[in-house]
């Protein structure tokens, strides 16, 4: 499921635009100090640079066998040697959630890196441009937003061979459209702006404005929309990985490793759902709390100033 | 209002229009064509050849397109390959049963997000706030198959109380006929739906709790629930209007995997048997009709904003 998700900073909240005036080091601490008073928020940054390390610099430390199966070592359940069990071809499940985060992580933040860089350029583009142009980008943001984004997915994915690079521009397709729309908002109010007019009449070439003045001036919305976009691109690897559209193996992703492990559920083999499941419910959850308190935290609404 | 109800159904209609340019590149994308996909690996050439020349594959891709369009406006969706039947008899016979389990599970959704939202805005930042958006947001954060199959593994093989596979049948009727079935379904697509509702809900309570017509009701003596139901809900479920039609097609993606999980025969099912099999005029048919029904969804919701809130006026 991809959230409709609200945008806008909540009144009474301490918001960090006081700051803005000061130097790039004050803004930054006042965005942390109003970060911080959210609690969920700071246990979700916890979350995820826990679940970084976990699976970055895990496997340096705990070693196992990814590669060749083991079909003499099949679903034993957690003990000193596995702690958390073999799946049903041998693999260590606690090595296998190491390898297999790094897929999601990567697939979440490369997706959500490219997604932002394009919806980014489009909405900013769109925005300055106003007019025929504008209408027209914005109607594709618009036509691909009435599409069920599973669709599209599935029918990207059953064309290319899903491997990681190939997934990342998959959901990226169509992660970027939520990005788009609100840059092109805030666009529309920055356009008219003195120094932007200032900037026009000294000469200065549109590409330059665009990527000069005005993206600097939304990138608090750009981080918020990213965070949300890791979150989502987590869970559409996973709806992916269950219709049978995930990597293939050897490589492993926690909605693969999940909804394998679903087929021995009424075995009893619950090793090889919960640590997989809690895994994805953490960090999506980890994210979608670091992007409201970011949120807040950058008053992303400039239009309100 | 006129003007600007015109303009709106202008953006809608080209909205429609890049709907099904968008659909047909994709399908365009599709290696191999619906002729090796429907004859097999098997089929010669003069075979793959006459299925083509029969469908209009040969024709240049605008022209299909037109012809497709043109289709599309006498109200013909195609013609399915696979199941040998029009698109629209298919459509009219699995598209009720999606509309009851979505519709339902927006019902579920919104009598749980309501007052869910409300209670957490009302108690903002207390630990019941806290608790509250942690378990709306396990519900939102997990996987739809999993909570699918999880709750068949609570409800249906531990508990025996439900049973663990979808109503079967062709007919909405037979559908109807076993709700015990339905419980399930609804219920998976409703918790993974409520997060979104209930976060726009306590953010637009919250919103409207500092205005002053809440001060002035508390100044007249009304009762704290009076103010919340008689005042409060009103005004805040006006955004939820919007979200209403704006998640349509997050959800419909959301009934594509919940339908799979429990084998509900509706139009998630067809649409990915439809996609395993490469039947274009059934995916085709099955997003022009989301996608219709999206942007009237919210072209309805514009026009509705106005008739709740007189305050909004278009110019």
């Amino acid at each position: 499921m991809t959230l409709v998700r609200d945008y806008e900073a909540e009144p009474g909240n301490a918001t960090a635009q006081e700051a803005r005036h000061g130097g790039t080091g004050s803004v930054l601490r006042l965005v942390w100090s109003v970060f911080r008073q959210n609690r969920l928020a700071v246990i979700g940054l916890g979350m995820i640079l826990f679940m970084v390390l976990f699976c970055f610099v895990g496997p340096l430390l705990y070693h196992t066998n990814q590669v060749q199966i083991n079909m003499s070592a099949v679903t034993r359940p957690p003990s000193a040697r596995h702690p958390l069990g073999t799946d049903n071809v041998g693999y260590d499940v606690l090595g296998r959630l190491m390898l297999g985060g790094q897929s999601s992580l990567e697939v979440g933040f490369a997706a959500a890196i490219l997604a932002s860089l394009w919806g980014t350029a489009w909405g900013a583009i769109a925005g300055y441009a106003g007019g025929w142009l504008d209408a027209i980008m914005m109607r594709v943001v618009d036509s691909i937003l009435a599409i069920p984004y599973l669709l599209i997915v599935l029918i990207l994915a059953t064309v290319f061979i899903p491997t990681i690079p190939v997934l990342i521009v998959v959901i990226a397709l169509v992660s970027w459209l939520a990005t788009a729309r609100l840059v092109r908002g805030e666009t529309l109010s920055l356009r008219v702006r003195d120094y932007v007019l200032a900037a026009r009449g000294a000469g200065v070439r549109n590409g330059r404005i665009i990527f000069r003045h005005i993206v600097p001036n939304v990138i608090g919305t750009i981080v918020v929309a990213a965070t949300f976009s890791v979150a989502d691109a987590i869970l559409l690897l996973a709806a992916l990985s269950y219709l049978g559209l995930g990597p293939p193996p050897p490589a492993a992703n926690w909605g693969g490793m999940l909804s394998d492990g679903l087929t021995y559920i009424y075995d009893g083999y619950w090793w090889l759902v919960y640590p997989a499941g809690l895994a994805i419910v953490l960090t999506v959850m980890a994210f979608n709390f670091v992007g409201d308190a970011l949120r807040d935290a950058l008053e992303v609404r400039l239009q309100r100033r | 209002m006129a003007a600007y109800l015109a303009r709106r159904v202008v953006q809608a209609l080209f909205v429609v229009l890049g709907v099904t340019i968008i659909v047909f590149i994709l399908l365009q994308l599709l290696p191999g064509g619906p002729a090796r996909a429907l004859l097999g690996p098997r089929a010669t050439g003069l075979q793959l050849h006459e299925f083509i020349v029969a469908n209009g594959y040969n024709k240049p891709v605008w022209q299909q397109y037109a012809d497709y369009i043109d289709h599309l406006v006498h109200g013909n969706l195609g013609y399915s390959y696979h199941y040998n039947q029009t698109v629209n008899s298919l459509l009219a016979q699995d598209l009720p049963k999606s509309v009851l389990l979505v519709g339902l599970s927006y019902v579920v959704s919104l009598l749980i997000a309501i007052p869910v939202g409300i209670l957490q805005a009302v108690r903002r930042n207390k630990p019941v706030d806290y608790a509250l958006t942690g378990v709306s947001f396990v519900g939102y954060s997990m996987p739809v198959f999993w909570l699918g199959i999880l709750l068949v593994l609570i409800f249906a093989v531990n508990l025996h109380l439900l049973p663990p596979e979808a109503p079967q049948g062709t007919s909405i009727g037979a559908v109807l006929s076993q709700p015990a079935g339905l419980i399930l379904p609804v219920a998976t697509l409703a918790i993974v739906t409520v997060a979104q509702f209930s976060r726009f809900m306590r953010s637009s309570a919250i919103e409207n709790l500092v205005q002053d017509y809440i001060r002035t009701a508390r100044s007249n003596g009304l009762s704290e629930l009076a103010i919340l139901f008689r005042h409060l809900l009103r005004n805040s479920l006006i955004p939820i209007i919007t979200l209403i039609g704006l998640s349509l097609p997050a959800v419909l993606s959301g009934a594509v995997i919940t339908e799979s999980v429990f084998n509900y025969p509706g139009m998630g099912l067809l649409l990915w048997n439809s996609a395993t099999v490469r039947d274009y005029p059934v995916l085709l048919g099955f997003t022009v009709v989301v996608g219709v029904a999206t942007v009237a969804g919210s072209l309805l919701a514009d026009v509705l904003y106005a008739v709740v809130d007189p305050r909004v006026r278009y110019s």
